[in-house]
């Protein structure tokens, strides 16, 4: 199962640990992760959850490319990182 | 104990009155935008709207007077699949009492959402009201890129009587809470629109409203065009033009017990949206806007670059008690209606909003 890992910089504010998850895609991930800890979810999806503008996401070393849907893949030994862009805030 | 709430760039500060000396008392979210507040005199509960910039706009709830917070839900827009623009929370702008209990609030966003909580801000309906409006789709963004609601005025004697602010989008009133709207910024003036659309009440830009308090058929606006002032409860709007150094300006405040007393912070507007001549000043009318007076006493007259945005004045109940904040940081408090300034602070984080405990 992929892990979900997310910056430090968000550990501040919400509860939002290493974890694994179920899920095929980056998004079926993400609701995974979600349904354990709710609270995180808007603070890296907007209100459509689309990806929220100044943050990124990478399986293992390359960003995805589906800001909007998250429709990447990913796979049972991926890790998922959620970043801080260095834009915006 | 007199409390002033102040929301920064960089955190929520409290400020009080002991000793008869002002110091801060409290602070909390460092780091953190804090675009508002809102906290009512002989309450604990206080709020907060917070803009963490990438993770997204978040209120919190204090129960405690200020000593914790926790995160209460957050206004949420409808999902619209089929809209590549849908839209998204992007600020927290205004927030206010529905009515006397502490439990119903108004919130006031960008893009241009008005939202209802019964629950102390556990849960927020969006007013669909306002929101579908044909005419929404005229109103633009002023300084931000979308429109938003800035200024909620509910009347003092009739809670469901509403005059709000939004910037692009004029003055709109509800008399039935929230059910039906209009438009009413007769008379406002637009330069920035082409000369036939100047007189549009759907793309008026007021910067700021607020309603007196004693007769809550007096309206001010400082609007990005000048001053205007409503007698007839925004049924019709004045532009007032004989106010000087500048018509330009973001905040203005109220007299509580006397409709012709406002006070304004003027700017060179538009390209620059510093003071006139480097120097900082307060205008006070009395007159109900034939004439304004110039404060100029404890603030800097010299290379002064502060601007005090909307909600960066206030006054308390008494109308004696003044507080203004800038985007340079520095803080001040008249106790005479605005003749002296005290600096309390000038290394504060920029400040977006400061407000009494009233």
């Amino acid at each position: 199962m992929p892990n979900i890992i997310f910056t430090s910089n968000l550990l501040r504010h919400v509860e939002c640990p290493v974890h694994q998850v179920t899920g095929s895609t980056v998004y079926s991930a993400l609701q995974e992760y979600f349904k354990i800890y709710p609270q995180a979810k808007s603070y890296i999806l907007d209100d459509q959850d689309r990806l929220r503008k100044h943050m990124n996401v990478a399986i293992n070393n390359e960003l995805i490319t589906d800001r909007k849907t998250l429709s990447d893949l990913v796979n049972s030994e991926d890790e998922i990182y959620i970043l801080q862009a260095l834009s915006g805030g | 104990m007199i409390r002033i709430h102040i929301g920064t760039r960089k955190g929520w500060f409290e400020l009080t009155k002991t000793n008869n000396k002002w110091q801060i008392s409290q602070f909390a979210f460092a780091g953190v935008p804090v675009s508002n507040t809102l906290a009512q005199n002989g309450s604990d509960t206080f709020y907060a709207a917070l803009n963490h910039g990438h993770f997204g706009v978040k209120f919190h709830r204090s129960d405690d007077a200020g000593k914790n917070w926790q995160e209460i839900s957050s206004p949420t827009y409808p999902k619209d699949a089929n809209e590549e623009n849908a839209p998204s929370l992007e600020l927290g702008w205004c927030l206010e009492y529905a009515n006397d209990s502490t439990d119903a609030l108004w919130a006031g966003t960008i893009p241009g959402g008005l939202f209802y909580s019964g629950d102390k801000g556990e849960n927020w309906q969006l007013n669909e009201n306002l929101w579908y409006q044909d005419s929404r789709k005229n109103w633009f963004g002023g300084g931000y890129d979308k429109p938003g609601i800035h200024s909620i005025c509910v009347h003092p004697n009739n809670s469901q009587h509403m005059t709000i602010g939004i910037s692009c989008g004029g003055v709109w009133v509800s008399e039935d809470g929230g059910l039906n709207w209009k438009v009413q910024a007769d008379g406002m003036r637009a330069e920035y629109m082409p000369p036939e659309q100047a007189y549009d009440p759907y793309i008026q830009d007021p910067h700021r409203l607020v309603q007196n308090q004693l007769n809550p058929n007096v309206l001010w606006a400082q609007h990005h065009n000048g001053i205007f002032v409503s007698k007839d409860g925004a049924k019709s709007w004045s532009e007032i033009t004989t106010a000087s150094p500048s018509h330009f300006g973001f905040a203005v405040v109220s007299h509580p017990k006397d409709e012709n007393v406002a006070w304004f912070v003027p700017a060179i507007k538009d390209e620059c949206r510093i003071p006139v001549d480097g120097k900082l000043v307060v205008m006070r009318t009395s007159d109900g806007g034939k004439t304004f007076t110039t404060l100029t006493q404890g603030l800097p007259q010299s290379h002064a670059y502060d601007l005090i945005y909307r909600h960066g004045l206030d006054i308390d109940n008494s109308g004696e008690l003044l507080v203004m904040g800038s985007t340079t940081g520095n803080l001040w408090i008249s106790e005479n209606s605005g003749e002296n300034w005290e600096m309390i602070s000038n290394f504060l984080p920029p400040i977006y909003s400061v407000r009494f405990v009233k």
